[in-house]
């Protein structure tokens, strides 16, 4: 039976989630406290906003599966996320670079979001906002100071928009599911905020001496559960406690 | 990772409107508006700020603590200039 509001509730809350544990294996690894604080700042956020999304996500399937249950008891397989968040968080610059990514298109996302038909989607989109412009300030300040750096990090900051390129056509995919959802005034067209993450992209990229890629071919399949390699790595750490003590609460 | 540390800078909270800002700390950061963003996200996790500045902590200049008897011990015997020897009525209620 196709549940489109529970699938498209777990594709952001897996975006989310993802992302958000990636950050947090920064902490106690940043080059100094402050930005310790602030990659496990982000990464709260993220994870915060992944709670919200699985808890309405178990709440519209309706088969008794809550936040835990989600984040927690799916396989690769299942997981729905963009490959853009899975991404290994490589150098700092790298870490930045997704981070500017991933914002500069899901701020305006959520800003379109709060407009919504689905009241509880909008809520959360509201809340996430915030967050997210933040995101985009924090990421682009660092892009900005890396590529306009030294030449060491201006190349580390290249090489991470170089590789990172081509995973942010995922953003803007949306299958039969969305358009219908789209249609209905309950989902976001990713395509309508292309523009705007172009124009940030851009303007980050002009400040910080960068060259953006020319728009080539894009990777793909996240959101149909076919994940790189480092999704399950992921998964195996950040499940662990679940899967080898089931049910443990502290 | 760079050898040589970041300038400091002195980070000032206000909690809320009509409050003065208050020092709560120091942060190291390459320049102001990245001080600003880490004096955020070290010193407002918790709901603490409306408001921050930050300031290098170079522009500051301190009294020097062996001047400490010439500068501050003559206040100590000159009790009057705390406002306690007033009798508040009772109607006024609480100051």
């Amino acid at each position: 039976m196709p549940k489109p509001l529970f699938d498209y509730a777990l594709r952001l809350a897996d975006n989310a989630l993802v992302l958000g544990h990636r950050l947090s294996e920064w902490c106690g690894h940043a080059p100094v406290l402050e930005e310790d604080l602030a990659l496990a700042n982000m990464g709260l956020d993220l994870i915060g906003q992944a709670r919200s999304l699985y808890g309405y996500a178990g709440e519209v399937e309706g088969a008794g599966r809550n936040e835990d249950a989600l984040a927690y008891l799916r396989d690769a397989g299942a997981y729905r996320n963009v490959l853009l968040v899975e991404q290994p968080n490589g150098d700092f610059a790298a870490t930045m670079m997704r981070q500017l990514m991933y914002a500069a298109f899901a701020h305006p996302y959520c800003e379109a979001l709060r407009q919504s038909r689905d009241g509880t989607l909008a809520a959360i989109a509201a809340k996430s906002a915030k967050e997210l412009a933040y995101h985009v300030r924090h990421a682009a300040e660092w892009v900005i100071r890396l590529g306009d750096g030294t030449a060491d990090s201006h190349r580390r900051a290249q090489d991470a928009l170089d590789e990172l390129w081509p995973y942010t056509g995922e953003l803007f995919e949306a299958d039969d599911i969305e358009r219908a959802l789209i249609a209905d005034g309950i989902a976001v067209d990713p395509e309508t905020v292309r523009a705007a993450w172009q124009r940030t992209m851009e303007d980050v990229a002009g400040e910080a001496t960068l060259i953006l890629p020319r728009s080539g071919w894009m990777q793909s399949g996240g959101r149909t559960g076919r994940h790189s390699e480092h999704l399950g790595h992921i998964l195996s750490e950040m499940q662990f406690l679940q899967r080898a003590y089931p049910g443990a609460r502290w | 990772m760079s050898e040589k540390n970041w300038p400091l800078w002195e980070v000032f909270i206000r909690s809320r409107n009509g409050m003065a800002h208050r020092h709560v700390g120091s942060v190291h950061a390459v320049d102001a508006a990245m001080a600003l963003q880490n004096a955020r996200d070290v010193y407002t996790r918790r709901g603490e700020g409306l408001s921050v500045w930050v300031v290098p902590s170079t522009a500051i200049t301190a009294s020097d603590p062996d001047d400490k008897d010439m500068l501050f011990e003559p206040t100590a015997t000159k009790i009057y200039r705390h406002p306690t020897f007033y009798e508040i009525p009772d109607e006024v209620g609480h100051m």
